[in-house]
């Protein structure tokens, strides 16, 4: 799956999820320090995205997506 | 300085409106709240009571988005009521120290429909969909710690839970807060809202709830001799309260003061109230007591009656006791049913209103009264009163009895 298409999609989740406007949603961005959003918001994000992208991401794999872009390479290399 | 304790905001959503204001104008204007039920599990359920006193504005149309989703309604209520008290009293954050702002929200059972949405989640899709958030939205102490969060509040943030006695539990906790010098501002009411096939079938299970379903407005019908049950509500009320020295130095408007508190429990049954209404009448006389205002002073009490058989006389064998046959009476559960946790939260909104106003809102409803009541009951028409103080009186299952007295400023 191409970079941008998963980019996409996961904005279309963070804004559902958290409330943040879709064109926030960027690279380079810390879901933490940027996007203002908790651990509880990032479990739900990761299981729609788990859902959305066919893709299975571990808790110890999650606490290492600091930044959408580290979100996105990941979706990218697992999709199947 | 000055030690009393005076109420400065006021927030409410309720059955009968979005706003205190609004739900103070139905009230006035004979309006009733409660409605026809039209969910699918009402009739899925064959459940005997089909009515209840609905809000009457949604949370989800005030909360953005984001916010609503990450609430339980009950949650969504307390926050809705909450801004608006403290926008009511004129607080801001430079106003009080957030180590001397405390939050007192109440409810009597909490996020009942987080709990059956996601255990229904849990049953069918699995653990997956269940949200990380339920734990949060479901406990009890959800409305305080939601509303303690926004404000900032690092004096304390508790829940009392005391069946429909919560909210104005919440309220006595906050006066004696207050009193004791851990605070100087304290936002405190109740919040309910567990309108749900299982809390609907447990209450007509005890043969607690009206099945007046031909005539929803009129089911709710305290002091009636045709009375039959309570009738469910959901909703939060909110008020802010300071020493009055606190509210004077920042110009605060004070709609009243809460001069004394009282709470007792009766030591009796899980549901039904003392016969002899011993330990309400305790509770009312303590009130007057650490008001320092004698059963004279007391013009009005603002009754918990829920329109139930048992409850609602021996709640004035209690008023006899402690105050006397002469306080004119109202039972806002006519109006806008019961709203259990947060029932005394809204009906100590209304007493501070008719102390405001000098009026005493209608009994809805009350057509033909309980032999067994001596009092005069407010019915048809709103009463207009010169009222120097009066108390609100709240009782739960379990035993607990709140009394709150009122003065007018």
């Amino acid at each position: 799956m191409a970079n941008e298409e998963v980019l996409s999609g996961l904005a279309d989740i963070v804004e559902e999820v958290a409330g943040v406007a879709k064109d926030d949603v960027t690279v380079e961005k810390s879901f933490v320090d940027d996007l203002d959003i908790d651990s509880l918001s990032m479990v739900e994000i990761a299981v729609q995205a788990e859902d959305k992208f066919g893709v299975k991401i571990p808790d110890d794999e999650l606490a290492n997506l600091k930044t959408v872009g580290d979100a996105v390479d990941y979706i990218t290399k697992n999709t199947v | 300085m000055s030690n009393d304790i005076v109420i400065t905001g006021l927030g409410a959503t309720t059955p009968l409106g979005g706003d205190v204001a609004t739900t103070w104008d139905a009230m006035l204007a004979g309006k009733s709240g409660v409605s026809t039920l039209d969910a699918d599990w009402v009739t899925a359920f064959d459940l005997p009571t089909r009515i209840a006193a609905r809000l009457a504005v949604e949370p989800s149309e005030v909360l953005p988005r984001v916010e609503a989703r990450r609430l339980d309604r009950c949650e969504q209520v307390a926050v809705v009521a909450s801004r608006q008290a403290w926008a009511d009293a004129g607080l801001d954050s430079g106003s009080v120290d957030p180590e001397r702002l405390a939050v007192i929200i109440g409810t009597g059972i909490g996020g009942a429909n987080t709990l059956l949405a996601q255990d229904d989640l849990l049953e069918g899709p699995g653990l997956r969909k269940v949200s990380p958030l339920t734990v949060p939205m479901l406990m009890p102490n959800g409305p305080a710690a939601h509303v303690g969060i926004e404000l900032k509040a690092q004096a304390g943030v508790h829940a009392p839970v005391s069946a429909c006695a919560s909210g104005a539990e919440a309220i006595a906790w906050a006066y004696r807060m207050l009193k004791a010098g851990e605070a100087d501002v304290i936002v405190a009411g109740g919040a309910e809202a567990a309108i749900a096939g299982i809390t609907m079938a447990g209450f007509c299970q005890a043969r607690t709830m009206s099945t007046k379903n031909d005539e929803p407005t009129k089911a709710s019908r305290p002091f009636d001799i045709h009375r039959d049950g309570f009738v469910l509500g959901e909703g939060s009320g909110i008020m802010v309260l300071e020493r009055e020295d606190h509210a004077k130095a920042r110009g605060a408007k004070i709609y009243a003061k809460l001069a004394g508190v009282g709470t007792s429990s009766d030591g009796y049954h899980i549901t039904a109230p003392d016969p002899e209404g011993a330990g309400q009448a305790r509770a009312i006389a303590t009130a007057l007591r650490t008001g320092e205002l004698d059963p004279a002073d007391i013009g009005h009490v603002n009754c918990h009656a829920t329109s139930t058989s048992v409850g609602d006389v021996t709640e004035t064998v209690a008023i006899r006791k402690a105050i006397g046959e002469h306080p004119i009476l109202t039972a806002p559960k006519g109006s806008f049913g019961h709203l259990l946790g947060a029932a005394g939260a809204v009906e100590a909104i209304v007493t501070v209103l008719s102390l405001r106003d000098s009026v005493i809102p209608a009994t809805l409803n009350l057509e033909e009264l309980d032999p067994g009541v001596v009092h005069d009951v407010v019915a048809g028409e709103p009463r207009k009163v010169d009222l120097k103080a009066a108390v609100n009186d709240s009782f739960g299952f379990g035993g607990h009895n709140v009394a709150l007295a009122f003065a007018a400023v």
